[in-house]
């Protein structure tokens, strides 16, 4: 298990290498998690161990963001000010989003799902 | 006595005690959360920010002094991310089926999240910089971060704002989609993350693979389309 850690860990190192000296404007980890799945295509399944190494990382994500969360308190000043565009904004905004993307990919899978039903 | 506050004075500058304080406040709030029957109001995220934040005030302590000892924790974020390219991979045959649907999916939603998000905050009076702060919400932190500072907000109010956004999506998105009638596991997991990235995917690989997949594949895909859009955007209109 260990091993994979280390290999998580590398892939993300990687990537972080791959962003600092080319500029790209995505971040470090995404672009380690687009060279694991690389490598997970060329092996054609996935390692045990890696996967007991993703699942106990993944188990607790939500975890990981509790102390980027605590740094509310660093803005309480700007929230109060501008607690009620914000908040109406950010929670009108994030639903409207839910709602858009979701109606978008139902139509548009449906409509293939129809087409391959006439198919058959 | 003397001999106690000496032991609290070490104590409290060291990694250890805040270390501690973040992970038993979220084995606290996943135990409230479980016994509350998953009742989305008593978000684990939400829960434990809420009582730690309380905590530091009430002992006077700073942000910087919290998180020396939170930082194991922020840490694991990067390789968390790296792995979510196992769920993804074990249902890459789903996501091929898909890629044009999804492609276009999330550039609607990639947009209706900036767009609403600096409409309704301008229309109501928000400062600039607020404004700015708040147009890549539904980005995962790092990148919205790094997007704001490069348009002129503040990346650590971002990085709040993130949250927020990432615990609004996890809590009230179910009930949108119930709401719409989107059963479709794919389509849930993929809304979830484009709009609330990696605190949807939490919530969502609870729930069911598929749409843990989808939901960690949007939120990847996310951050790539605001990155390249909304600076783009921005220097068009601004």
């Amino acid at each position: 298990m260990l091993e994979y850690l280390t290999f998580i860990l590398a892939c993300q190192l990687v990537g972080e290498f791959v962003v600092a000296s080319t500029g790209i404007p995505i971040p470090g980890p995404v672009v380690g998690m687009v060279l694991l799945f690389v490598f997970l295509l060329s092996r054609g399944k996935v390692p045990e161990p890696l996967g007991q190494v993703a699942d106990a990382l993944l188990r607790n994500l939500s975890l990981l963001f509790v102390p980027a969360g605590v740094g509310v308190m660093l803005h309480f000043d700007l929230l109060e000010t501008d607690a009620l565009p914000l908040s109406v904004a950010l929670l009108l905004s994030t639903l409207a989003t839910i709602a858009v993307t979701a109606s978008v990919m139902v139509l548009l899978t449906r409509r293939r799902t129809a087409s391959d039903e006439t198919k058959d | 006595m003397q001999e106690l506050r000496e032991t609290w004075v070490y104590l409290s500058a060291s990694p250890l005690l805040h270390l501690t304080l973040t992970l038993a406040a979220f084995v606290l709030a996943s135990f409230l959360y479980r016994k509350a029957g998953l009742n989305p109001l008593l978000n684990p995220v939400l829960l434990s920010v809420v009582v730690i934040v309380a905590l530091l005030s009430l002992s006077h302590t700073s942000y910087d002094t919290y998180f020396d000892g939170a930082r194991f924790v922020h840490f694991l974020l990067g390789p968390a991310t790296v792995a979510l390219a196992i769920p993804l991979y074990r249902q890459f045959d789903r996501v091929r089926e898909s890629a044009l649907a999804i492609l276009v999916s999330l550039v609607c939603g990639s947009v209706t999240s900036a767009a609403s998000a600096i409409a309704i905050a301008w229309a109501l009076g928000a400062q600039p910089q607020s404004i700015i702060s708040l147009a890549p919400k539904s980005v995962t932190a790092p990148v919205a971060m790094g997007i704001s500072e490069q348009l002129g907000g503040i990346p650590s109010l971002t990085a709040v704002l993130v949250i927020l956004t990432g615990i609004v999506g996890a809590t009230l998105g179910p009930l949108v989609l119930n709401g719409l009638g989107v059963r479709d596991w794919s389509a849930r997991g993929l809304a979830i993350g484009t709009a609330s990235h990696g605190i949807g995917t939490a919530r969502a690989l609870q729930v069911d693979e598929l749409a843990g997949a989808f939901s960690g594949l949007a939120m990847g895909l996310n951050a790539l389309a605001t990155a390249i859009l909304l600076p783009l955007a921005w220097r068009l209109f601004f």
